[in-house]
């Protein structure tokens, strides 16, 4: 449910259809069956926009919510709408609260939502959020409301402890999938993993990589020896090596493995082992984790790479040799992501290494410059985009860059969809010309028709906006930081790009009137977050006045003057105001 | 790698001029910074700076944040820290500063004429530019030029370091991978009294 803006549709539809004729309405058994097989949201919207009766065929037939904005709906209205639904996503926060921009207890609680399902769909089978708060209260009510329940997906989450994960494991009798992904929750305990009964077996997905929890290897084991339908399993960094080993042992048809520490004192016996596991594990496709991995024991892994399409090094600093050898075996990478300790001689070896590469995330080792490391630069990004015609996502962080390479990466790369490019010191120009690098940005504009998602950073005029709100017509997803000259940035993107639905902005020169130019465009985006601009409690007040059906919410730091809105959120939304808005989250 | 050669001081001789941060390269950034001619440029300056003032609770709270403090001499501040910036996830910020003792080296480096000693990870550094970058940048001292024949001739300070055997060495000398497996801490000695240390050659 993208925009739940209607409630009850257009009644004018006697007469839809080719001209003069009009519309014989289908029997309701015919259209449900049609729709049964329409999955995307997006589209489901469209069609329940089209007449009464399609509205009510659609909301009956409908069995997976997609809530984009937790805040943009009430549990009650959902509820009221769709009566029988199996599987929910929902998300909450602001994508900046995972650098910690927002303080603690913001909101996005899960727990409304659940008990409203509890309630209502008592056959729900899947739950997948993202940046909420997911408190043990609610994890033991999910366990206990739904018999059928099979898949939890916690992306960003926070709140729970291995309290909430024990009710799970204990209670979920059907469970396939437990996916724990970027979990900010601190310290789970390792208790949880021991209270999957004995008899337990029906587990297809396991992701625990991002929970420091301290679990019985043992029980872990026999877990993974009972689930013969195992397919994705991501341990954290307290298995060793040689566990590894005996987990793979028990399960050589994994699709998708994160492996614990890489790094151990092995034996040539144990080295064998782990040697022959790898190789045997021929269906691999995904691989993470490799904590610690160094030249002596990535070897060990080349035997299970031949068919690996995704690598993920981002938590494995790697030096641009090993990571060059590495990559010689791994010749059908669609995506790859690495920390830019393999430089720009690394990436040399990705461009003549991975011809099928899709996708490219370059993460910083030292994103404060703590330690003077070189890093990549704009030649790493030029050799993969050589090397990958077919580079169409790329998340690459550097510490210089030049309009020049920019323009030849796109050049040589022109399907890009999401292009996220971050310049670590805020306003920083090319570094060969000076220059802003407003015709790099205006290049990948103009050149990526593609283009959904952009990020843009180093030093930028208006110029920049200018050139995206003439190109960029698919773009979706704006991220701005410390760019702009003036309000006529902003207000070219609001003016120019017509599928934008997010927009975050944070320490630019926006004030007001960009701010309220862009009004109506509000209620076609999903939300708008402006930090450390320069708009004021006036100029939001006069948005939340003008425009109802938007939430416009303020954050203010401590010891500001409260004529600035230091923090604004705004966003489309059928709840109205949240009422469980914390004291420091000011609603206009 | 197969960079740093031998004694990884096969650097271009410019590249080893290590003066304060605001030299080279790094001034012509700040310079953008100060520049009051072109107003956008200043508008991103103002924000910057306006938004370290309004964020300054919250670079003060924020866990493992640092902020460096601005040059007395007013210089600009050279990486001031920034909340939220770069954007990456908290437990991404840690990932050469993870807690295990096998890959990490600590060593104490002390400065003549400084009150307290200080602590570095010889692991973060690659070569020896980075390390007396490093050590520049944490004494806010100038080091100067390494050369084979004369050391560190002509600089206020010269750095050296205890050996396993006991031996204070002139740092440089030997290849850097050697170094590291040998050094057991520093010491920034004034160049006054460290006549004795210049390589004999």
């Amino acid at each position: 449910m993208d925009h739940p803006s209607e409630d009850s549709p257009s009644s004018s539809d006697k007469s839809l259809g080719p001209t003069n004729h009009p519309q014989l309405p289908f029997p309701d058994e015919v259209l449900e069956k049609v729709l049964s097989f329409v999955n995307s949201h997006k589209d489901r919207s469209s069609v329940s926009l089209v007449r009464k009766d399609w509205y009510n065929a659609e909301r009956w037939t409908r069995s997976k919510l997609f809530i984009g904005n937790c805040y943009s709906v009430s549990p009650e209205i959902v509820a009221r709408r769709f009566p029988r639904i199996k599987s929910v996503t929902l998300k909450g926060k602001p994508r900046f609260s995972d650098f910690n921009m927002l303080p603690r207890d913001w909101g996005a609680n899960v727990h409304p939502w659940l008990v409203m399902f509890a309630k209502v769909y008592p056959f729900l089978e899947e739950l997948r959020l993202k940046r909420m708060t997911v408190t043990d209260e609610s994890l033991e009510l999910l366990a206990k409301s739904f018999s059928g329940f099979k898949a939890l997906s916690l992306s960003s989450c926070d709140g729970f402890t291995e309290n909430g994960l024990k009710a799970l494991a204990s209670h979920c009798r059907n469970l396939t999938e437990l996916d724990i992904q970027d979990s900010i929750s601190e310290d789970v305990g390792g208790g949880w993993l021991s209270s999957f009964p004995e008899n337990f077996s029906s587990l297809e997905v396991l992701n625990f990589a991002s929970l420091n929890s301290d679990i019985s290897f043992d029980d872990l084991e026999r877990l993974v020896s009972r689930c013969k339908s195992l397919r994705v399993l991501k341990v954290n960094e307290t298995i060793s090596l040689d566990q590894l080993q005996r987990l793979l042992v028990h399960a050589p048809l994994l699709t998708e493995l994160g492996t614990g520490s890489f790094m151990q004192e092995l034996t040539p016996r144990q080295y064998e082992e782990v040697e022959t596991a790898f190789s045997n594990c021929k269906n691999l496709e995904a691989l993470s984790g490799l904590w610690d991995a160094n030249s002596l024991y990535l070897p060990l892994l080349y035997g299970a790479c031949a068919g690996l399409t995704f690598l993920n090094l981002s938590d494995a600093p790697l030096q641009s040799g090993d990571f060059a050898n590495l990559l010689v075996h791994c010749p059908n990478l669609r995506r790859l992501w690495v920390i830019d300790t393999v430089e720009d001689k690394g990436l040399e070896a990705v461009g003549s290494s991975c011809p099928l590469l899709e996708e490219l995330r370059v993460f910083p080792a030292d994103p404060y410059d703590r330690h003077h490391r070189d890093g990549v630069s704009e030649s790493g990004f030029l050799a993969v985009s050589h090397g990958c015609p077919k580079l169409h996502y790329v998340l690459y962080f550097c510490r210089r860059m030049t309009n020049a390479a920019v323009i030849t990466i796109v050049k040589n790369c022109p399907d890009f969809t999401h292009f996220r490019l971050c310049i670590m010191t805020p306003g920083q120009p090319d570094h060969l010309t000076n220059e802003p690098m407003d015709e790099a940005f205006g290049a990948v504009a103009k050149t990526c028709t593609k283009l959904k998602r952009l990020s843009v950073s180093g030093l930028l005029t208006d110029v920049s906006f200018e050139y995206i709100g003439k190109y960029a017509k698919n773009l979706e997803t704006l991220s701005v930081a410390f760019a702009g000259s003036s309000d006529w940035g902003m207000q070219s993107v609001l003016e120019g790009c017509p599928k934008l639905r997010k927009l975050e902005i944070r320490d630019c020169p926006f004030g007001n009137t960009a701010l309220l130019s862009g009004k109506l465009k509000y209620e076609t985006m999903r939300s708008l977050w402006m930090s450390a601009c320069n708009v004021t409690m006036k100029g939001c007040g006069i948005l939340a006045r003008e425009m109802p059906r938007l939430n416009v919410e303020v954050i203010n730091d401590e010891g500001s003057d409260g004529s600035q809105a230091d923090k604004v959120y705004v966003y489309r939304t059928v709840a109205g105001p949240r009422r469980d808005a914390p004291g420091f989250v000011l609603t206009l | 790698m197969e960079n740093y050669e031998a004694n990884g001081l096969n650097l271009k001789a410019t590249e080893l001029r290590l003066g304060l941060p605001g030299t080279g390269n790094e001034q012509q950034q700040q310079d953008q910074y100060s520049s009051s001619s072109s107003s956008h440029q200043q508008n991103v300056k103002n924000n910057y700076n306006n938004n370290n003032k309004r964020s300054s609770s919250e670079i003060a709270s924020s866990c493992d944040d640092e902020q460096q403090q601005q040059h007395d001499d007013g210089a600009p501040l050279a990486k001031a820290q920034v909340v939220g910036w770069p954007p990456v996830r908290s437990y991404r910020k840690n990932v050469l500063e993870k807690k295990n003792p096998e890959s990490s080296m600590f060593l104490k480096v002390s400065m003549d004429g400084a009150p307290y000693l200080r602590k570095i990870d010889l692991k973060f550094y690659n070569n020896y530019f980075d390390l007396l970058k490093g050590l520049e940048n944490m004494f806010k001292c100038t080091i100067g030029v390494y050369s084979e024949r004369e050391g560190y001739n002509g600089s206020e300070h010269v750095p050296t370091y205890e050996d396993k055997d006991g031996d204070w060495m002139l740092v440089g000398d030997v290849p850097w991978d050697m170094f590291v497996t040998s050094c057991k801490r520093l010491r920034i000695m004034k160049a006054s009294e460290a006549k004795g240390l210049v390589s004999p050659l």
